[in-house]
């Protein structure tokens, strides 16, 4: 399966030593820019196996990578956003999210499921930031908050895997109460005692952290991801500073208090594992 | 000395005519017939105006450096009024004021991001953008609320949350998110007024209300049309533009899934032209949510809150 395909400095370098290679079997990694065979890179989680950089990956594969094989049924997996603000700028909506769902395969920016973590029960909602920058609108919200009422249902603990540019612009308002929604769910699982578990991936930020990513009873990052409220880009403009180096990493988040652990992605799984079982009493 | 907006020139023209006939108007010269013509005529201009304006025009009479802030309302509609300060963490941010007053009477608490009129006051209200401790005093204040059974009465005007090193570094999406949270447990009644600029996160972080109400030259959206322009138009001078789009005026938010309540009429031209008239209305409004709101039970009010922000989706399914 060809979904990382290398970069045209890439062809270039390549060139150079004069090796023929197939497209998408080699791929240069964009810390430490080593050349690395896709396949090598695929079995070690998609992370970087010279400087441990994670790459970006799927919903789907995110859920292979941390659910039982076979165990996953997912919810909701015909809702669909509607353009009802008529909203346009280069694009029109309703276009943008007909390409997106002809491109990702699936109807909208998250998915979500009951499956098993090791055997044990779980609701979880995984982000795909390729689907228009993961944004939230009605439609994510709704399946996140239904995902939330899943595991007050069934008493099985919730994991929201985020990776979202923030609210969707195109859905003005009402992708705004979405953090609203979806928070307020929160507060049901919470004072049900259901354990609910925020995996912050690169990158998470706008509305989607300043509501129910920021939400969980532990928020845990994996390394290096960008995680904040306002982008850099906004924050750089508005106070004409040049930002600290680090500044909205995990590390930097940690430092600062804001997420209870780093945990790389090859650990991710057993790390749930160990930490729902002791708060599941399991 | 009054600001003029671009499209209000032409009712500028006019008031500056009256002023000087009324200047040269001696006991000789009477200009009274004259007067009360151009009054007429600028009456019935400013009725044609402010019935065409465009969203981007509204955006800036809700931005008007004239239009009554969260301390003008307080001063205007509330008696007893006593201001606190803090988050009990780290310091009082004076973008966010919070405090306990009357309404009619009845005690209750109030809360609202605050704007300053000139540089100094400006400064030293941050342009009415909240830092993390701003809504993390806010959340102290409104379960102070919650504890004396105080109903609490929240006015929004904010361009957004503050995008600052020291805001990210102390948590200003935490604190936003747990406002969300904590706000839909309150069990005690909430009233939320956009008096100005809902500026996205940020204004949400004080209004998960049982009641959401917006003066009709308010706006309320996901993003400032700047921002938005500066993303999707690449361009942030596209405001205009990112204003249509974004449907952010009072009476686009009310014809969408019941997120506001009520639209609160303004005095002729905006509310700071006539401030105590729009106060005086605006009293009204809340007074009647206040008495609808006081015959729930408190898990009442947590469960209408709840269904008010649960039912705000528009999604197709099959
Ligand atoms: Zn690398």
């Amino acid at each position: 399966m060809v979904w990382f395909r290398k970069k045209k400095s890439l062809t270039a370098s390549v060139e150079k030593k004069n090796v023929q290679v197939p497209e998408g079997v080699w791929t240069k990694c964009k810390n430490c820019q080593e050349i690395i065979y896709c396949k090598e890179i695929e079995r070690n989680f998609n992370v970087c196996p010279k400087c441990d950089y994670h790459f970006r990956i799927g919903a789907r594969e995110r859920i292979d990578l941390i659910i039982d094989a076979g165990t996953f049924v997912e919810m909701d997996a015909k809702m669909r956003s509607v353009d009802f603000l008529d909203f346009k700028d280069s694009k029109k909506y309703k276009e943008r999210i007909k390409a997106a769902v002809k491109k990702a395969g699936d109807g909208d920016a998250v998915i979500c499921g009951e499956g098993q973590l090791d055997g044990l029960p779980v609701v979880v909602a995984v982000f795909d930031f390729s689907f228009m920058g993961g944004s939230m609108g009605s439609v994510v919200g709704e399946k996140i908050t239904r995902a939330i009422e899943k595991g007050l249902e069934t008493q099985a603990p919730v994991l929201i895997f985020s990776s979202s540019g923030g609210a969707r612009m195109q859905e003005s308002i009402l992708s705004l109460m979405q953090m609203a929604k979806t928070s307020a769910a929160l507060a049901r699982l919470k004072a049900a005692g259901i354990p609910f578990i925020s995996v912050l991936t690169d990158p998470t930020t706008g509305g989607v952290t300043a509501s129910f990513a920021m939400l969980g009873d532990l928020n845990i990052a994996e390394p290096r991801a960008l995680i904040g409220f306002a982008g850099p880009r906004v924050i750089e403009q508005t106070i004409r500073q040049t930002l600290p180096e680090g500044f909205q990493r995990s590390e930097y988040l940690l430092e600062h208090g804001m997420v209870d652990m780093i945990v790389k992605r090859q650990e991710m799984k057993k790390s749930l594992s160990q930490i729902l079982r002791i708060f599941t009493r399991s | 000395m009054s600001q003029y907006l671009d499209f209000e020139k032409p009712i500028a023209e006019l008031h500056n005519k009256i002023s000087e006939l009324r200047e040269y108007s001696t006991d000789n010269v009477d200009f009274t017939s004259e007067i009360q013509k151009f009054e007429k005529k600028a009456e019935r201009l400013k009725k044609e105006i402010y019935s065409n304006l465009t969203r981007w025009q509204r955006t800036q009479l809700a931005r008007h450096a004239e239009r009554p802030y969260t301390l003008d309302y307080i001063e205007r509609i509330f008696t007893d009024w006593f201001e606190i300060h803090g988050d009990r963490n780290y310091r009082d941010d004076p973008a966010l004021v919070c405090g306990f007053a009357r309404i009619d009477g009845q005690p209750c608490c109030v809360i609202g991001h605050q704007k300053g009129r000139n540089t100094k006051e400006k400064v030293h209200r941050n342009f009415g953008m909240p830092n993390p401790e701003g809504y993390r005093k806010a959340l102290r204040v409104m379960q102070l609320a919650e504890q004396f059974r105080l109903p609490i009465f929240t006015f929004v005007d904010t361009p957004g949350a503050f995008p600052g090193i020291g805001a990210e570094e102390r948590g200003q999406a935490e604190a936003i998110a747990r406002n969300l949270r904590e706000m839909a447990t309150l069990t005690v009644p909430v009233i939320v007024t956009v008096t100005g600029e809902g500026g996205s996160g940020g204004a949400l972080a004080i209004a998960v209300g049982n009641r959401v109400l917006m003066m009709q030259y308010s706006v309320y959206a996901v993003i400032s049309p700047e921002g938005c322009a500066a993303i999707l138009w690449n361009d942030g001078s596209k405001g205009p533009q990112a204003a249509e789009a974004l449907k952010l005026t009072a009476q686009d938010v009310d014809s969408l899934k019941t997120v506001i309540d009520d639209i609160v009429p303004e005095p002729s031209g905006g509310a700071h032209q006539n401030p105590i008239e729009a106060a005086a209305t605006l009293k009204q409004y809340l007074l009647k949510h206040l008495n609808e709101l006081l015959e729930y039970s408190p898990e009442g009010l947590v469960e209408q809150r709840y269904q008010r922000f649960r039912a705000m989706t528009e999604i197709e399914e099959d």
